[in-house]
């Protein structure tokens, strides 16, 4: 029942930006639809519009035209108030530059989204403890935010978008920023949470090490969706853009 | 607890309206502020730096008339000499019928530096707006974060706004002792011991009380426009902004 659920659905949207006078359009009419539990990576060129489509399902934009439900809620209905609870609860993000905040202990930016959702000190210390050790980085706790590695940040980012327990992980460009293996470990993290708890992962990327562990790859040029590929079409494709990157 | 019976029921329905809860606990935004106060020390310093100067300047100027007023209290001739001497503008002979007390009552700063204190302030309050906005500025991604991570307008306004608040009672304070200490001072080189004998300690304590709430006060009202600015600000701007 769980997986038929549909956590996202994105029905002909377009978004137009004012440059100036210039009307600029980054997208042109996207229908999408995203099953909860779904690894899904939204591939293509800088300007594809592929960041104006993340950042709606992530609720962080709102369409010029058509709709965007998460969890079947219309967000534009959403005041915000309701936004912030969204961002909260549903949505875990996870950020190219790792965004954490930096004048606070890894500890204490894992347990900041659970203390703007209520949750007592104890209880927030304790269930950050556990994520940071889901990370492999419990006994880290007290550091800041300089005195990690990207790729340690990066998963202090990762166990602080877990913290309410969200449906939806929006990685934007995770591994960016990050060394090849550290990207390698990065996106196996994400790969095993998404698993092991049934997380929707939904991320914006350039990176082809991504392909392999999506269920679902969306491709945008020129503001539309170029094609969808499915993990079982998926292995031929990687060696086929491989060979033509090499 | 009519909002958590609310999120449980609202979640069963799945288009009903999302159930409200986003909190900060005030303890947990002060928490916050002095972290951030702690972690840019230096930064806060050179705000309140001004702050500092200007209440002192304050102080100092209230502090001479406090000193005038107690040395034209003590009713002494020689004293209200002094005072002629030293440039107030006073008959050198008492007023028949004017008692002491109401005499040294309109004893205040004369209106030239009446007009250098306020302009120092002002001065100092639009040196407050430029520190914070560029503050502002620099916090963008931090900003934008912690609405992506849910955090409400007014959470943001809070923190600024108690960042300030902290901010300008330290400055206010440090400034208003620093103004009386140096306006006693130049109060006993100018009149001697005398200065310091007829002092009113009710009148020290209004110029501090007045330094200090004048001083957290311009703290505050520096720090609305840029902590608005701060509040308004949306969450993708997080994304976007890049090193």
């Amino acid at each position: 029942m769980a997986e038929a659920h549909n956590i996202v659905r994105v029905a002909g949207v377009a978004r137009t930006f004012t440059m100036g006078t210039q009307v600029v359009q980054a997208l042109r009419g996207v229908d999408l639809t995203i099953k909860a539990g779904e690894y899904l990576s939204i591939m293509g060129p800088s300007g594809s519009g592929k960041s104006t489509l993340f950042n709606m399902i992530g609720g962080l934009d709102k369409p010029s035209s058509g709709k965007v439900f998460i969890d079947e809620v219309d967000i534009a209905q959403l005041d915000a108030y309701e936004l912030a609870w969204l961002r909260n609860r549903k949505i875990g993000y996870i950020f190219q530059t790792f965004n954490l905040i930096q004048v606070m202990t890894a500890l204490e930016n894992v347990t900041l989204p659970m203390t703007f959702a209520g949750a007592s000190q104890d209880e927030a210390t304790e269930k950050g403890l556990e994520l940071l050790g889901l990370v492999g980085l419990r006994e880290r706790h007290a550091h800041r935010p300089q005195e990690l590695s990207g790729g340690q940040q990066q998963r202090v980012a990762i166990a602080r978008s877990l913290a309410n327990t969200p449906a939806i992980i929006l990685a934007d460009e995770p591994t960016g920023n990050l060394d090849l293996t550290t990207g390698e470990e990065i996106i196996t993290l994400l790969k095993r949470l998404s698993s092991e708890r049934g997380v929707t992962v939904i991320s914006a990327t350039h990176d082809y090490k991504m392909l392999n562990v999506s269920d679902r790859v969306v491709w945008i040029r020129d503001g539309r969706i170029d094609k969808i590929e499915e993990r079982s079409e998926l292995d031929i494709t990687v060696g086929g853009i491989g060979a033509r990157e090499a | 607890m009519s909002q958590a019976e609310g999120a449980s029921s609202n979640q069963t329905g799945k288009s009903a309206r999302i159930a409200r809860q986003v909190v900060l606990p005030f303890g947990k935004s002060l928490e916050i502020s002095i972290k951030s106060i702690k972690v840019r020390f230096f930064r806060s310093m050179i705000t309140v730096a001004s702050l500092v100067l200007a209440v002192a300047f304050l102080s100092f100027i209230l502090t001479g008339a406090n000193v005038a007023a107690g040395l034209l209290r003590s009713g002494e001739p020689q004293l209200r000499l002094a005072l002629v001497e030293a440039g107030y503008d006073l008959p050198s002979l008492p007023p028949p019928g004017v008692a002491p007390q109401d005499e040294a009552g309109k004893l205040s700063a004369s209106p030239k530096e009446r007009w250098i204190v306020i302009l120092s302030l002002l001065v100092c309050t639009v040196g407050i707006v430029n520190a914070q906005l560029m503050a502002v500025t620099e916090r963008f991604r931090e900003i934008g974060t912690m609405k992506c991570l849910g955090a409400l307008d007014r959470f943001i306004l809070r923190l600024f706004l108690l960042e300030a608040g902290m901010q300008g009672l330290v400055g206010a304070f440090i400034g208003a002792i620093l103004g009386v200490v140096v306006g006693l001072l130049v109060g006993l080189v100018r009149f001697g011991l005398a200065a310091a004998a007829n002092l009113s300690p009710l009148d020290v304590l209004a110029t501090l009380g007045i330094s200090v709430a004048v001083g957290a006060g311009l703290s505050l009202l520096g720090v609305v426009y840029p902590a608005a600015v701060a509040a308004r600000m949306r969450p993708i701007e997080a994304m976007r902004a890049q090193e």
